[in-house]
């Protein structure tokens, strides 16, 4: 109660007062423990909530939303994606997500960079950013690609928050990627055995152990990078077959490693290997086409026996998972036609990747104490006939405009005298 | 009671036409044949007929392979029963852009059949040579409610060549799928990706501006090789009055001009990847210039620009829901882009996938834009919506006639479905191609399994 007057006063010393709120009324899907609230307000001050409850009374000045029982969530996930890191994916000059120094003539030396940091690239000004915003995605993980002339080491990637600052990245999220199977075989030689080899070799290199003079596969500051993924750092190993996920769960085990694994087309065959080992899975839940020889098993019942079988599951996309990351509520929405219970399907979008990247104190719930990212709905959030009404970051709400929405409405009114570039911005 | 259908009549009847030379189109000519079906009546389920109408509470009737009625309180007689109470029921989607069979799963190098990036202009290669029947995205398109489907060649060609519409029924080879009577189509292709490709090689064409010309050449050399054949027909030895001489012998045939003859002559329909408005515009004079006509343009992210263009010229535009910005023509897609296409009174809006993942739910891809169609104030109904994936996508491929609506006479390609398809809970539960029953969600039994998928220890 203190800490609540506290913040009061604060926000009245704020003439703007833009980061309180009251959202009155509404059907409050609270991603954490206490579930689907309904007929329930949430009050946020100093952009931070402080209250969930019926009937919360409004201090004065504060700004009062009736939601008329539609549904607010957290603000959304977006999945690893390349958001303010791909403007057009192809045109290379305004794509900087992978490391490729292995295609400079002549070839830049040590190709294996695991200190390659991608969120450093990241633009809150792309278009892209905006357009997902303006459909409920708050936060994405910026994940590295692993390109030719890389490695399938990608480098690392961190958590950024979607609401237009500069200095987006969110503390404790960054975390190293690793491409395993088939799709990374070039960059190991032909061989997904070569991947192992490799890592192996880097372990080594990485150990304080190791002759510094020795010519090896990392730079100096590539082996600090490495190192500090071994006690215990967040390592998301992007792999489809069973198998390569046992092999990425043992080698996590031995060097320490806290793996994620993303994709996992095959994960629900290991199911029990991964709920052993506490690991979760951020898959796409519409992958069901044996794609590749990596994903025979792939199937829509994946995210369904994944948390049957009492894994972590949350969502991320293998298609266009950028420019399309307002796509993600499909995914959950379809895992949920498929067995996988509403309320898992929701965290997956929300608590569960805020809980895996290392951000469950600040978001991916609507709790007392949680920043006040939270999207409104005209409907069940997990449909593809609903649409974000309202966006808000830390209590102050978004504007919904974007590129796209500007476009829309340049076509939508009839052509005047002029031609429709005059109809302004 | 099922036996050779009208369908499989008439396809008989088409293909045994006087063919135009050179008659292509007898070869590989289809082969299929519906499954021996009894007579099946939908009762009491939400119909929509594909041609705009809702009816609740209605009844579907299904008899030797053809829709035999659509309407309340139809009698049985000896038709099998099946409960629609609570279900909707549409006609089989329709796809217009699949890349199935000729880019199958798995994406192994060897069945990478769908681009012949040898030429800019190909037109002599056709995608049903190199569809793959075993392909597993067909059994999962079908779970979706797609009854047919385009398949074409890949976009890195000027003119990639000719494109097939297909059944999506479990076959051994392609003929057994193809859709009577369905004419054969051109795939053709706008700005980036034929610029690319050869651009990137040194050769032609390296700009827009040489793929225009690259169409050009290749239509003014059909137009020649058109006039030739005519006047070889219309000459003494084409209608066989005495014997040729020397020089009423028939032209050398080319397969490639042979397809772009058949555009000339209208007896293949043209369907062009191309996504800006201002080549559209383009596309729409080429087209007046060598005097053929434009069925579809596909992926047209800005078709939204040139929507009243498009619908004077009654060119249809097969669009995604929401890609956008993987390329730069693609940069200005946005969500109400079908939703504005359809706006004219002659706008013919379709949704098509383009994706072994998009075909599975084409009904969902619909429900996107119909919510942010309604959001700038336009009426979209499910009655309304459902032709964009049905009687449109039909219009668009020319199999109109036979399929794509919930009317007495044409293929009882039906869908029902759990609940209103327009959602993302929605399933297919029941998909019927020509009245024969061939998928079931509830029932293994009435689900193909693809070859390719036996025996796995992984097979879910």
């Amino acid at each position: 109660m203190n800490r609540l007057l506290i913040a009061f006063a604060f926000a009245f010393a704020l003439p703007a007062a833009a980061q309180d709120l009251l959202v009155r009324n509404a059907t409050v899907h609270t991603a954490g423990a206490q579930g689907t609230l309904e007929g329930h307000d949430v009050l946020v001050q100093g952009g931070v909530v402080r209250a969930v409850g019926a009937n919360l009374a409004a201090p004065a000045g504060t700004p009062v939303l009736d939601a008329k029982g539609r549904p607010l969530t957290p603000g959304l996930f977006g999945g690893l994606t390349g958001l303010g890191i791909e403007e057009v994916s192809g045109e290379p000059a305004t794509v900087d997500g992978g490391l490729a120094l292995g295609n400079h003539m002549p070839p830049l030396t040590g190709v294996w960079r695991p200190e390659f940091d991608v969120s450093i690239a990241f633009n809150p000004r792309s278009a892209a950013v905006a357009v997902n915003r303006v459909e409920g995605i708050t936060f994405t993980v910026l994940a590295p690609a692993s390109v030719p002339g890389g490695s399938f080491i990608a480098g690392q990637g961190s958590a950024v928050v979607l609401d237009g600052r500069f200095d987006a990245a969110l503390e404790g999220s960054r975390s190293l990627f690793i491409a395993l199977g088939s799709n990374a075989l070039p960059l190991s030689g032909g061989s997904r055995a070569g991947q192992w080899m490799l890592l192996d070799q880097a372990l080594s290199e990485a150990r304080p152990s190791f002759n510094a003079g020795t010519h090896g596969l990392l730079t100096p500051a590539g082996k600090v990078a490495f190192a500090r993924y071994l006690g215990g750092g967040r390592v998301v190993f992007q792999v489809d077959r069973a198998a390569d996920i046992l092999q990425a769960l043992a080698f996590a085990r031995r060097t320490g490693m806290r793996p994620v694994i993303a994709g996992g087309a095959e994960a629900w065959e290991v199911a029990a290997e991964l709920k052993a080992a506490q690991v979760p899975v951020l898959l796409d839940a519409l992958v069901n086409l044996p794609s590749s020889f990596d994903a025979l098993g792939s199937t829509l019942q994946n995210a369904a026996r994944l948390h049957q079988a009492g894994v972590r599951v949350a969502f991320s996309q293998g298609g266009d998972a950028t420019h399309n990351a307002r796509k993600i509520r499909q995914l959950a929405g379809n895992a949920v036609a498929n067995g996988l219970p509403w309320e898992a399907a929701l965290a997956g979008l929300t608590s569960a990747p805020a809980d895996i990247f290392g951000l469950s104190e600040q978001r991916g719930r609507i709790e007392v104490g949680q920043v006040a990212d939270l999207v409104l709905w005209s409907g069940d959030p997990l449909e593809v006939n609903t649409l974000a009404e309202q966006v808000w970051f830390a209590g102050k709400p978004a504007s919904m405009r974007s590129r796209q929405t500007e476009l829309r409405d340049r076509y939508l009114a009839p052509e005047g005298a002029l031609p429709r570039a005059y109809s302004g911005r | 009671m099922s036996s050779p259908s009208k369908a499989t009549l008439l396809a008989a009847v088409l293909l045994a036409l006087p063919a135009v030379a050179p008659a292509a189109e007898q070869s590989f000519a289809s082969t299929y044949r519906p499954v021996a079906s009894g007579p099946v009546l939908i009762r009491n389920a939400t119909v929509l007929t594909g041609s705009g109408a809702r009816l609740d509470g209605a009844d579907v009737l299904m008899r030797d392979g053809r829709i035999a009625g659509v309407g309340k309180g139809l009698a049985a007689g000896d038709a099998t029963v099946v409960d629609g109470t609570g279900k909707w029921v549409t006609p089989g989607i329709i796809d217009v852009h699949s890349h199935l069979g000729v880019y199958p799963s798995p994406g192994v190098t060897a069945h990478e059949d769908g681009n012949e990036m040898t030429a800019p202009v190909t037109a002599q290669v056709w995608a049903e040579h190199s569809v793959w029947p075993q392909d597993p995205g067909f059994a999962t398109a079908l779970a979706g409610g797609v009854t047919s489907l385009m398949v074409l060649p890949g976009s890195a060609n000027l003119i990639g060549g000719r494109g097939t519409v297909l059944k999506n029924v479990a076959a051994l080879t392609v003929q057994d799928m193809k859709f009577p009577g369905a004419p054969h189509s051109l795939k053709m292709a706008c700005g980036e990706n034929p610029k690319r490709v050869y651009g990137s090689q040194g050769q032609s064409p390296m700009t827009r501006m040489g793929n225009l010309a690259g169409y050009r050449a290749a239509f003014i050399e059909a137009q020649a090789y058109r006039r030739a054949w005519d006047k070889y027909e219309a000459g003494p030895a084409g209608k066989g009055r005495r014997k040729a001489k020397d020089a009423d012998q028939p032209p050398t045939r080319d397969l490639r001009l042979d397809t772009l003859a058949g555009v000339l002559r209208g007896e293949i329909t043209v369907h062009i990847h191309c996504y800006r408005a201002d080549e559209m515009a383009l596309m729409l004079d080429l087209a007046k210039e060598f005097e053929f006509k434009i069925a579809a343009f596909h992926h047209g992210s800005e078709a939204y620009k040139i929507a009243d263009r498009l619908a004077e010229a009654g060119v249809c535009a097969a669009l995604w829901a929401d890609w956008w910005g993987f390329k730069m023509e693609a940069y200005d897609g946005i969500q109400e882009n079908i939703a504005l296409v359809d706006r004219p009174d002659k706008g013919c809006a379709i949704v098509h996938s383009d994706s072994a993942e998009g075909i599975q739910r084409l009904n969902q891809e619909a429900a996107k834009v119909m919510v942010r169609g309604e959001r700038i104030g336009l009426e979209l109904p499910p009655e309304r919506a459902i032709r964009w994936l049905t009687t449109n996508a039909a219009r668009a491929i020319g199999i109109a006639d036979q399929t794509g609506e919930l009317a007495e006479g044409k293929m009882a390609d039906v869908v029902v479905w759990s609940g209103n398809p327009f959602s993302v809970y929605a399933k297919a539960e029941r998909v019927y191609l020509d009245g024969a029953w061939l998928y079931d969600i509830n029932d293994r039994s009435k689900q193909p399994v693809s070859d390719f998928m036996l025996g796995r220890e992984v097979a879910p």
